[in-house]
């Protein structure tokens, strides 16, 4: 047990990781998942947010299984390996507003760091514009970190209080099982299903849940960042979760080869955009969100279902995020920015700078 | 004589940074950081290592890990 423990965090551990997960994003997209978009923390949740009505944004309504199988994967390992820890405390609120403006942030691009690079995979030019805002956002956080930059301790609490979002996905996935999807119908139940669109494409429940899982499992097993690949790397001139990122995207690049998912270009890309400066914008935004709050989209899922409460929190704020972002039109779509969505991004910005200076402990 | 540092309820890169700091201050000798993840004992060994020190011991302490860093 110790061994296959250590194994994961060792170079090879994060780089299989990172081919594991390349492989299958490549796969879910060629099962059914929208295009370039195997996993999208981001995309992913705000379907969620639609699914149970916070947007009516009539395309984006899916209840994504990967979502709920990487909280409960990252709960089994956890508890397969005596690592679960219940703990809560560290600025929840702070972390729910940078889940907020994470979201709006990679809602103008149109992707998290996870989509980002299998844009980049797939062939998706403008995700160079949206990697080179990514690193940028996070350099500002690095910058934040280095002069003291620190939302304070957590502490202990009751385990049940761990379980709280692993509860929550759960009754997701029974909501599910419940109200199943209707062909042609855009309502089951409560459930809001896309009868269109992105949310219209999904791969099988049980594949998708499946996937979901064996991800959630590993990730937590390896630490898998993608924030982290490239916070290390600018702070410490670290590069072990970095190899777990660009592993990903070679790995997903073969298999976009193989299956004929690769088309390399600006112009039609699928659920993408072509304005550069709101690609960079709106993940500068994120980037320096997900550095400021600790973690990129997954891992945040991944840390809650080890029992990091802050982490669940943050996790809610990028699901009610999206519902402000499709209701307030800060969301863009292929066409380009919606109506406040550069509104929205200086906005997230001026939030996450008054964070950054003025939640700093000198002694820390 | 060794220094110690505390970064039990700290979330990644906190622990890295102040162990950095501490590595950065005393140049060789002992440290003992206490953390309370594996993610975090695994961050701070990788990132004492890479500066030349050694992961001597690590104990479990309470609610996380005691580790005992080296140089000279």
């Amino acid at each position: 047990m110790s061994q296959l423990k250590n194994f994961f965090a060792t170079k090879w551990g994060i780089i299989g990781v990172g081919a594991f997960i390349g492989v299958f994003a490549a796969l879910l997209q060629k099962w059914g998942n929208p295009g370039n978009m195997g996993i999208c923390v981001a995309c992913f949740n705000r379907d969620i947010a639609g699914a149970v009505g916070l947007h009516r944004a009539a395309v984006v309504q899916y209840m994504r299984p990967e979502i709920i199988g990487f909280v409960l994967g990252s709960l089994i390992a956890a508890y397969s390996f005596k690592e679960f820890r219940a703990r809560v405390g560290s600025a929840p609120i702070v972390r729910f507003i940078l889940g907020a403006f994470a979201m709006i942030g990679a809602l103008v691009f149109l992707g998290c760091p996870w989509r980002a690079v299998l844009r980049l995979a797939g062939g998706d030019g403008n995700a160079i514009l949206g990697i080179a805002g990514l690193i940028f956002g996070i350099w500002i956080g690095t910058l934040f970190l280095k002069n003291g930059y620190n939302l304070g301790r957590t502490t202990k609490t009751y385990t049940s209080v761990g379980w709280l979002l692993p509860i929550v996905m759960l009754g997701f996935l029974a909501l599910m099982l419940v109200y199943p999807q209707i062909d042609g119908k855009p309502q089951s139940g409560i459930l809001f299903y896309s009868v269109e669109g992105p949310g219209a494409m999904h791969a099988p429940l049980i594949v998708a849940l499946l996937v979901g899982l064996a991800v959630g499992f590993l990730a937590q097993r390896s630490r898998f960042c993608t924030m982290g690949a490239f916070r290390d790397f600018l702070l410490f001139r670290q590069n072990h979760l970095l190899l777990g990122l660009i592993s990903l995207v070679v790995f997903a690049f073969i298999v976009n080869l193989i299956v004929g998912q690769f088309h390399p270009g600006f112009a039609k890309q699928p659920v993408a955009h072509t304005m550069h400066l709101w690609n960079f914008g709106g993940m500068t935004l994120a980037g320096l969100a997900f550095a400021l709050a600790g973690g990129c989209p997954g891992r945040q899922l991944f840390l809650a279902g080890e029992g990091d409460g802050d982490a669940a929190v943050f996790v809610l704020g990028m699901i009610v995020g999206a519902g402000f972002s499709h209701n307030f039109g800060m969301a863009s779509s292929p066409n380009g920015v919606g109506p406040h969505g550069i509104a929205a991004v200086v906005i997230g910005l001026l939030t996450c700078l008054f964070i950054g200076f003025t939640m700093r402990n000198k002694s820390a | 004589m060794s220094t110690h540092v505390d970064a039990r309820g700290l979330s990644c890169p906190q622990p890295v940074l102040m162990t950095l700091d501490e590595i950065k201050k005393v140049r060789q000798g002992e440290i003992e950081v206490f953390v309370d993840t594996d993610t975090s004992k695994e961050n701070v060994s990788r990132a004492a290592e890479s500066q030349g020190w050694q992961v001597k011991e690590i104990f479990e302490a309470g609610e996380g890990y005691k580790l005992i860093l080296g140089k000279g």
